[in-house]
């Protein structure tokens, strides 16, 4: 597997690969077509740049529209290097940051160009019109955000994801207007088309009509997001999957650290069988709340009635100096190792507390409002119960995923021609993502990586030909009509929630945030008993000719039970514990992660091998700008 | 809880639609509405009829995909959310809930509660937007920008999209979301140089898409989830009426 970094000095790689690479002629560039599947943060921002820079570009979406893409409902902020607040910080420990936050399983120059490049993107949003939260004298505000010791984090109130997605839509919208970007909404992506083991096109299905449609192009670009949604209880939305990306793994992309999930520390708990998805608050909260629990086991005191003395705030007793500003894998690891002891809180006991009732007091409560106000008002909708007089409870729940399609340093997968961008490639957060680099490095990706890159393939494409009469395209549609059918036919007894559901409890016990050999191999011999329920046990109302969830569903829910397999086989192969992977058999006295540099300083990429075991590939980590030490938080 | 559920049912754009009522029983206060309606849903696909197509997707009010009619209010009885921020405690036990999709020319049904606001997306693209292509933008503080007009920018900016002022609103008019856009970038910098044009297109596409005109009821700011004010209507009027006459 040739990741084809560039060699030379760290700081200069990515100034020099792009003078190396072949340009397309400003001339020749409308005669190449791209495809873009996903609008949300990288592939608007993709889909937007190739329009201005004179591709063709066809963009596809499940969504009625791109402002729909999940990316909105980021809340916290972007990362950028900008050191507005003079506090020390730099491209080189944006860097630093990065690559020690993700426990040194990513790539040193794949980090070291995101972190270069988050300066151009906070420059790019401003000057689209993103309204980010600013100081009176009219200079951009700046927070600081778990993992780092700096304020380095721009926001947008609460809601930074969804003015940044829409700062993309907007400029994704104006080609559309122009006719640069053919759009379709309500269609989903079901299948890749390989044309000569290039990837060449895609079969797409009209969610409206059940219409099957095949679209050829110069280049494929994957921007389809992150898989947390196996799990079924998630912070994901709930049309989030990973078909698309599963699909191009099943005709060849390698799918990389697909163990690799985050768990994020501060989600409002579970409160019944019936939840049908989980809700996130913002990581911004630990700036100001603290984490605590009682210190007696089992203690059913009102939280307003437990003296200090009576509380433990872990947190800041095990890490004083990062407290509660430890990276979401810690503080997740931390909440669990509580309830598991018998401390959690709430009905369920499966709950810490998040306590603002210091930074009331020394901000007043107006202050704390003005920073969190929202994320107050939607904690309170959902539980209603008001976090201005009495602690949140929160926690963990999947949110993120860094394993994703294998890319090289050109975004490219294994197969020639398929890009892939933002959560559905692996390449940036190694084993665990630092808070407010998900924005960064979905737009790093989709305005400023890709569009430099594609042309270094495409140059080699001029007056390529590619029809959708092409053998290749009818063969692929006829395997996605065939699944179609097949899927509609089974008739069974379970719908397709009641198995996903069997399939995160699945997960979540055995291949959460805590994971073990004997829980591993359980798993790998659960899911595909699981998975020939769902083959002959499905039921699938109404036909392929209309609006069908259920139908989108089943064939999403088929994907994420070979996913949840494979995910199991990752986590069972890799014999350390590095950033959300946790294997129980290795951590230290103190219950910390215990890396493996000498033999598992590398990524895992998997190959399909229709249905039967797949094939692990490694790609060797070089570090040579840092030395891999033990990550300590204390 | 037990609740009766009266809802739209419309098999697609071309058919005519009729009310169906369902008894959904075991129902607790912390679950949302919409888990309701899953449940009843999975009650649907195991007798074998055609479960309720609802649109719905991020269920933490910031995605503005959903967007129901509860007992005549656009995303149910509570000021400042969204239809899938609705826990059922807001709800009496034996309680009907009459369920309709939006209703308005410029958003034609799809199926049952589902409709398609793709004319949204064409009014922003006549002018939603800064024509500014990636890359050769200056440094972000060299453009400082008032705190106050930053965050009133912001409070328009924060529209997410629903439709449910146009679907509330008399007139199926769409001046708040049209307003909200307008209203950003005329607060900003950034808008300027753009800021007669946009406004023109934008109203000129609002119009040819079938939405109404405003007679300032105010009913939109009432429904709106995200409580965008009617100062940015009177704002985009004051533009609007700048850019006619300049």
């Amino acid at each position: 597997m040739n990741s084809n970094t560039p060699g030379g000095p760290l700081a200069e790689k990515w100034t020099k690969h792009k003078f190396n690479l072949n340009l397309v002629n400003p001339a020749n560039k409308r005669k190449y077509n791209i495809i873009v599947v996903g609008t949300g943060l990288a592939g608007a921002s993709a889909a937007a740049s190739f329009a201005e820079l004179g591709y063709n570009v066809q963009a596809f979406s499940y969504h009625e529209s791109p402002r729909r893409a999940h990316s909105i409902a980021a809340q916290g902020g972007i990362n950028a290097a900008k050191n507005y607040p003079n506090d020390g910080d730099s491209v080189h420990r944006l860097f630093y940051d990065t690559i020690k936050g993700g426990d040194y399983r990513a790539r040193e120059a794949n980090v070291y160009r995101l972190a270069e490049i988050s300066n151009n993107i906070i420059d790019q949003c401003v000057a689209q019109g993103v309204p980010f939260a600013r100081e009176y004298g009219g200079l951009l505000d700046n927070r600081s955000f778990g993992g780092a010791q700096v304020s380095r984090t721009f926001y947008a109130r609460g809601q930074t994801g969804q003015q940044l997605l829409l700062g993309a839509y907007s400029a994704l919208i104006r080609q559309m207007g122009k006719g640069t970007v053919q759009f379709h909404p309500r269609h989903e992506m079901l299948d890749l088309v390989l044309v000569d083991g290039e990837a060449k096109g895609i079969i797409t299905r009209n969610l409206v009509t059940g219409e099957i449609n095949r679209h050829a192009a110069n280049a494929v670009v994957l921007a389809t997001g992150g898989y947390g949604n196996v799990f079924y209880l998630s912070t994901n939305a709930m049309a989030s999957n990973v078909t698309a990306a599963w699909r191009a793994h099943r005709r060849g992309a390698y799918f990389a650290n697909p163990c690799f999930t985050q768990i994020h520390p501060t989600c409002i708990p579970v409160s019944s069988d019936h939840q049908s998805k989980l809700t996130l608050m913002s990581e911004s909260l630990r700036n100001d709340g603290r984490v605590w629990v009682p210190k007696k086991k089992g203690d059913n005191r009102n939280p307003a009635n437990i003296p200090d003395e009576d509380r433990d705030y872990y947190l800041e007793r095990l890490y004083p100096s990062f407290g509660n500003l430890v990276p979401r894998d810690v503080a997740s690891r931390r909440a669990k190792d509580m309830c598991d002891k018998g401390h959690g809180v709430g009905e369920t006991r499966l709950a810490v507390y998040l306590d603002f009732a210091d930074a009331i007091n020394r901000l007043g409560r107006n202050a704390v409002s003005a920073k969190y106000g929202n994320l107050f008002d939607m904690y309170q909708q959902i539980t209603g119960e008001n976090p201005y007089e009495t602690p949140m409870r929160i926690y963990p729940a999947v949110h993120y995923t860094m394993g994703g399609l294998w890319v090289d340093y050109n975004l490219m997968s294994n197969v020639p021609g398929l890009f892939v961008l933002g959560e559905a490639n692996f390449s940036d957060h190694g084993a665990n993502r630092l808070g407010a680099s998900a924005l960064m490095q979905g737009l790093a990706d989709g305005y400023f990586v890709i569009p430099q890159t594609i042309g270094n393939y495409l140059s080699k494409k001029l007056n390529e030909t590619i029809s959708t009469d092409d053998s290749a395209f009818e063969s692929t549609e006829n395997d996605v009509m065939a699944r179609v059918d097949k899927i509609l036919s089974i008739n069974g007894s379970r719908t397709v929630d009641d198995i996903h559901k069997e399939l995160g409890k699945l997960l979540w016990e055995n291949v959460g945030m805590s994971r073990n050999k004997s829980g591993l191999e359980l798993a790998i011999k659960k899911i595909p008993e699981l998975r020939d329920q769902f083959w002959n046990n499905v039921r699938i109302p109404g036909s392929n000719e209309s609006l069908n969830p259920e139908l989108e569903k089943a064939g999403r829910l088929a994907d994420f039970l070979e996913l949840g397999e494979t995910m199991a086989r990752d986590a069972l192969s890799r014999e350390e514990s590095c950033g959300g992977h946790f294997r129980e058999e290795h951590q230290t006295k103190e219950n910390e992660a215990q890396r493996d540099d000498e033999n598992y300083r590398y990524v895992t990429a998997w190959e399909y091998q229709n249905g039967n075991v797949p094939v692990h590939h490694k790609e060797e980590l070089n570090f040579e700008n840092v030395s891999l030490t033990t990550r300590s938080y204390k | 809880m037990q609740i009766t559920l009266k809802v739209w049912r419309q098999a697609d754009a071309n058919s005519t639609g009729n009310f169906v009522s369902y008894k959904v029983d075991n129902i607790t206060e912390d679950m949302s509405f919409f888990e309701v309606l899953d449940m009843l849903n999975d009650t649907l696909v195991c007798n074998g009829d055609d479960p309720i197509a609802f649109d719905h997707d991020c269920r933490e009010g910031i995605c503005g995909t959903c967007g129901v009619f509860m007992d005549g209010r656009a995303h149910g009885p509570l000021r400042g959310v969204t239809s899938c921020q609705v826990h059922m405690r807001s709800f009496t036990d034996g309680q009907e809930i009459v369920l309709e999709p939006w209703r308005a020319t410029g958003f034609p049904i799809i199926k049952d509660l589902v409709v398609d606001r793709s004319s949204f997306d064409r009014i922003m693209e006549s002018g939603g937007y800064v024509s500014v292509s990636t890359g050769g933008t200056v440094d972000a503080n060299a453009l400082p920008i008032a705190k106050t007009d930053a965050d009133e920018a912001f409070d328009a900016a924060a529209c997410i999209g629903c439709g449910a002022c146009v679907a509330t609103c008399k007139n199926s008019s769409a001046m708040l979301f049209v307003g909200a856009k307008v209203s950003q970038y005329a607060l900003l910098p950034q808008g300027q140089p753009e800021a007669k044009e946009r406004v023109l297109n934008m109203v000129a596409t609002m119009d040819n898409e079938g939405f109404g005109n405003c007679t300032n009821t105010g009913a939109c700011e009432v429904e709106c989830p995200k409580e965008i004010s009617l100062e940015h209507i009177a704002r985009m009027n004051r533009e609007f009426l700048k850019s006619s006459l300049g």
